[in-house]
């Protein structure tokens, strides 16, 4: 589980991933994946994955196992800061468009955005084929909900962008967080698409 | 900020345009392309040394995806560091004694409006359908080269809706007729978009190499001379891609795919660069700008003048090869690809036709 600061950005080592079909079961990849860190680029680690596409069955996730090799940068320090700060609010956080239409996010939202993008890669794992190829585009809305324990709860209403058809489909996501115990995607629906004016 | 124009910008756009020509009037002209859906005017700049030789053209669009704000900074920037550049880079100089640059900053203009003022991720133009109550098609499925055959939606309220038929938009009609036109003297057709790092070559509908009507150079290289690191290239219009992506890589370090794009993509029909191949254009890509989907459309400021800053370095890679191989001789600069060529005693050049 990725903590919420390492933002990694994920590079494929081959061109074509080999490919194994298995009789009856589906098409199972293997990868090798060079994770970068964003925000300190020569921080990088290794990773190989196996990815298991079911034949027949497009409801069900792919199976990915992966090894990492070697570890990831520890971020308690930012994660514990940014904890403590919305844990002190005196409102419930409420923020729209992140990034904005120019690409600008605030330093304040930054860990907001670092979180959609951990959710939202849960969400884009529970929907790919092998036909799909899902990204973030955007975060519409964003609310923070109340809670009596030591999660932190927000409401998301984000678009994904899907390559092949080019589509903007709008999600919803329920993202729980917590320093020491990671984020977990609650609830998450896809929503039906705003009518074209 | 350089390049993405701040609100009141279509109008900035034009002025732009007005004033680039009016400062550059030796070098640039502005010109009428059509119209479109929504009535509002197309226009091009020509960029064009005055002389007496007769000139080949390099065609650039930006913009055919309105969500895509990437695509027409560059041709702004292309633009601007042509003007900038060209009484002191030897190489703008050289290419500029050949080659007429023809730049439509924004292709699909309604569509880039509605991306600024209503969705920003708005893809299409704005044609209205359905009485209605669906707007849009996708510019880059609306061209006549196997319109509507896979990779498209015949339905309105899509994404990649192909139109009613092939160049049924008036966005479509301008550019494709100019082309039609102009075509035995465009030697090079460039379609800008985003996201992806890609530069593709044809076709989106067949994983058979380019051959419809016209085929890439093919070089069958029959090298009698003795140097052993001669490397026949097959395929001229990946070779010169791969050279771009190279010199692009060379700046930043930012790493761009390169090929057909139904092979390192997904399949489409009616794409422009597809339909200007198929109509006799020998070099003809779509360039995918940054980046590779952390941010996708929604580009951060700071890196839309790297960007451009390396893609120009891409084009300017094709557009000398443009010129040093239709007119060769003066001052050649000798790359290892052309020492190799030019030590073969024997190669026979021939364009394949079928």
């Amino acid at each position: 589980i990725l903590t919420l600061h390492e933002h990694q950005r994920v590079s494929q080592l081959q061109s074509f991933p080999q490919r194994k079909d298995i009789d009856g079961v589906g098409h199972k990849y293997h990868l090798e994946l060079e994770l970068e860190d964003v925000l300190d680029k020569d921080s990088t680690v290794n990773c190989t994955a196996e990815v298991l596409y079911h034949l027949g069955n497009k409801n069900i996730a792919p199976d990915v196992q992966f090894t990492l090799e070697g570890e990831l940068k520890n971020t308690d320090e930012a994660d514990n800061v940014f904890y403590n700060r919305i844990k002190s609010l005196e409102k419930e956080l409420v923020a729209e468009n992140i990034p904005d239409n120019y690409g600008n996010v605030s330093p304040e939202m930054e860990p907001i955005h670092l979180l959609a993008w951990v959710a939202s890669g849960y969400v884009i794992w529970q929907n790919s084929t092998e036909n799909t190829k899902f990204q973030l585009a955007q975060i519409k809305h964003v609310k923070q909900v109340k809670r009596s324990d030591e999660y932190l709860e927000f409401d998301y209403k984000i678009l994904l962008h899907e390559m092949l058809t080019q589509e903007i489909i709008p999600w919803q996501m329920t993202v729980l967080w917590h320093p020491q115990h990671g984020v977990e995607v609650t609830r998450d629906s896809r929503q039906p698409k705003q009518a074209s004016e | 900020h350089g390049g993405i124009l701040p609100p009141r910008h279509i109008i900035r756009i034009y002025q732009w345009m007005t004033q680039i020509q009016k400062s550059n009037s030796e070098l640039v002209t502005q010109h009428y392309l059509g119209k479109t859906t929504e009535n509002r005017t197309m226009y091009y700049l020509q960029i064009s040394q005055p002389s007496d030789k007769i000139k080949k053209i390099i065609w650039m669009d930006c913009g055919i995806h309105a969500r895509e704000w990437i695509s027409p900074a560059f041709c702004q920037w292309f633009v601007k560091e042509i003007l900038q550049n060209y009484r002191s880079d030897p190489k703008i100089r050289r290419f500029l004694q050949n080659l007429d640059l023809y730049i439509l900053p924004v292709l699909n203009i309604d569509g880039y409006i509605y991306s600024w003022e209503k969705d920003r991720l708005w893809r299409k133009n704005r044609s209205p359908h359905m009485n209605g109550t669906c707007y849009g098609t996708d510019l880059n499925r609306n061209f006549n080269s196997s319109w509507g055959s896979i990779g498209v939606s015949y339905n309105c309220s899509s994404e990649i809706f192909c139109g009613s038929g092939p160049e049924s938009e008036p966005e479509t009609r301008a550019v494709a007729q100019f082309i039609k036109k102009k075509k035995s003297d465009i030697l090079c057709y460039l379609t800008i978009h985003s996201y992806g790092q890609y530069i593709l070559t044809p076709y989106g509908s067949t994983t058979r190499p380019p051959n419809k009507n016209f085929g890439p150079l093919k070089i069958t290289a029959k090298c009698t001379g003795t140097d052993d690191n001669i490397i026949p290239v097959l395929n001229i219009q990946m070779h010169v891609a791969e050279m771009a992506a190279a010199a692009l890589m060379g700046k930043y370090g930012t790493s761009y795919k390169v090929g057909p794009t139904s092979l390192i993509l997904y399949s489409n029909s009616g794409s422009s660069r597809d339909w200007a191949h198929m109509i006799g254009i020998p070099f003809s890509y779509t360039f995918e700008l940054r980046d590779k989907g952390t941010h996708g459309f929604v580009l951060p400021p700071d890196q839309i003048q790297p960007t451009c800053e390396e893609t120009m370095l891409a084009v300017t890679t094709i557009i000398d090869y443009v010129d040093q191989k239709y007119f060769p001789g003066g001052a050649v600069m000798l790359t290892a690809s052309s020492l190799g060529l030019s030590l073969c005693l024997s190669v026979v050049l021939t364009w394949t036709v079928s």
